[in-house]
């Protein structure tokens, strides 16, 4: 029992605390990133390569005044930003990073991450009810109906890559990519999943729940110090967690020959997030009522059709 | 089944289904529901039904009840809103209810009293549950799927923008 328990604790806080690292440190990469595509240094003075930036970041955050507004209401605005740390942590349980490291292998794996991605939801909406602020309330409303319609497809973009492997579960799907990475056959659903990814994460260019130029900071008006921490390391882990599930189950995961197993997976998700900041340097912001005809007019359809060739194909090869 | 793990999931489903009765804020309420939703999909997924625990998820906890939580921003209740609640929650107008659910209880317990079977422990996966649903229960999902479709024609024609006699677009009320 305990010879065998402490691998999976090594496990656990070992997904844990690389998640948590990695997204703070990529609080310093997307800045150096947008600056080098921006033809601007970036921050680069506090320590080498101005990597400490993230450690002056976090004093910055830890010392500020925690301010919780009176007309606030209070229990749901401290519990708000911890519900989007606490879901996508738990999101990252289920991706398989190599065969030996990985949390949790369960057959619903990625039932699970849709779950999980649906309840961060929560931590944006209740922000905004909580502030009660106009400002927050409409950054609220915007992302309760912005992440609600692309779940939809976000989740039928996947059922293509489930008919393929024939299962749910994220390490039988990785190891059905042996013969071909999904991303050739299920192109359309890469590129759906990706981008209902973004919205999901509402990130640039659909980070409509906060557009500061109309909104002031969105549904994080009100949140200062720590509480504003962890909404900002939510989306970075989440940013992580979209590319990570990407990999698994597009990219062939921990899949590739030479290098170690979870040296692939890292490449192919820092490409991945690098091309989450690439958007975010490339691409204007639409508007709201653009965005949600561009998911229920063009990618919803488009995922059904997606979803009933790949049907068709499979049946007609199985003949 | 892990016994104890059931019944801690099993007394935070219905104290928290307690709470959503009790609370006077709407909002709290809904979020007491959704504790209660996410326990329920625990004791599904101890039950071996993992594809119905993450289905109750999914839909109810995930995408039902974001959009209660949206309508009732939208309301924008306060005070008020929590004084009439208040005013409902005198016993004159709980207690006829209550005890017939109590009655509803005894009868509950009665019966499962009875043979009181532990639940099968063998795990159903999504391909059973897909194939019951698409074999055995086609007529259920057939009937379910046009009562959908006819909610859906209705909010659209309760939304819809209307022309009036004047060539004006207005919202439909």
């Amino acid at each position: 029992m305990s010879a065998s328990i402490w691998p999976t604790l090594l496990n656990i806080f070992g997904v844990l605390t690389a998640a948590v690292l990695l997204a703070a440190l990529l609080t310093w990469g997307e800045r150096r990133l947008l600056g080098f595509w921006q033809d601007r240094p970036g921050p680069n003075r506090v320590g080498p390569f101005g990597l400490f930036q993230v450690i002056a970041d976090m004093i910055k955050l830890f010392f500020k005044e925690d301010f919780v507004p009176r007309f606030a209401d209070i229990p749901v605005f401290i519990l708000a930003p911890t519900i989007v740390m606490v879901s996508m942590l738990l999101g990252f349980a289920v991706i398989p990073v190599s065969p030996a490291v990985g949390v949790i292998d369960l057959n619903v794996g990625l039932l699970f991450f849709l779950a999980m991605s649906s309840m961060a939801v929560y931590s944006v909406i209740l922000g905004g009810y909580a502030s009660n602020n106009k400002y927050a309330l409409l950054g609220g409303l915007r992302a309760a109906a912005q992440t609600v319609s692309y779940e939809v497809f976000m989740g039928l973009s996947l059922m293509g890559v489930v008919m393929l492997a024939g299962s749910f579960n994220l390490r039988e799907i990785v190891l059905a990519q042996q013969d071909g990475w999904f991303i050739l056959p299920q192109f359309v659903g890469f590129l759906i999943f990706f981008i209902a990814g973004i919205a999901e994460s509402h990130r640039l260019p659909f980070d409509l729940p906060e557009a500061e130029h109309e909104l002031t900071a969105g549904f994080h008006t009100e949140y200062s110090g720590m509480k504003f921490g962890m909404f900002f390391v939510g989306e970075y882990l989440s940013v992580i967690l979209i590319s990570a599930l990407t990999t698994t189950l597009f990219l062939g995961g921990w899949l590739g020959p030479w290098l170690p197993p979870a040296v692939w997976f890292a490449l192919k998700t820092g490409l991945l997030v690098a091309v989450f900041v690439l958007l975010r340097a490339a691409l204007p912001r639409p508007r709201y009522d653009q965005l949600m005809h561009f998911g229920w007019k063009l990618l919803l359809p488009l995922s059904l059709v997606n979803l009933l060739l790949t049907g068709g194909i499979l049946l007609w090869l199985q003949q | 089944m892990n016994f104890a793990i059931f019944y801690l999931t099993a007394t935070i489903a219905t104290l928290s289904t307690a709470m959503v009765i009790f609370n006077r804020n709407a909002v709290h309420a809904l979020l007491y529901l959704i504790v209660s939703l996410l326990s329920v999909a625990v004791i599904f997924y101890q039950y071996g039904a993992p594809f119905a625990a993450a289905l109750e998820v999914i839909v109810y906890a995930g995408a039902i009840m974001v959009l209660m939580v949206f309508v009732i921003m939208m309301l924008n209740q306060g005070e008020a809103a929590v004084a009439q609640e208040s005013r409902w929650l005198q016993p004159r107008s709980w207690i006829g209810p209550a005890i017939l659910s109590a009655v509803l209880l005894v009868q509950l317990i009665w019966l499962l009293g009875g043979d009181g079977g532990e639940g099968s422990p063998n795990s159903v996966g999504p391909k059973e549950v897909g194939i019951a649903l698409f074999s055995r229960y086609i007529l259920a999902v057939e009937l379910a799927s046009m009562l959908l479709l006819a909610g859906l024609v209705g909010a659209f024609h309760l939304a819809r923008q209307r022309k009036t006699d004047g060539g004006e677009v207005e919202h439909a009320d």
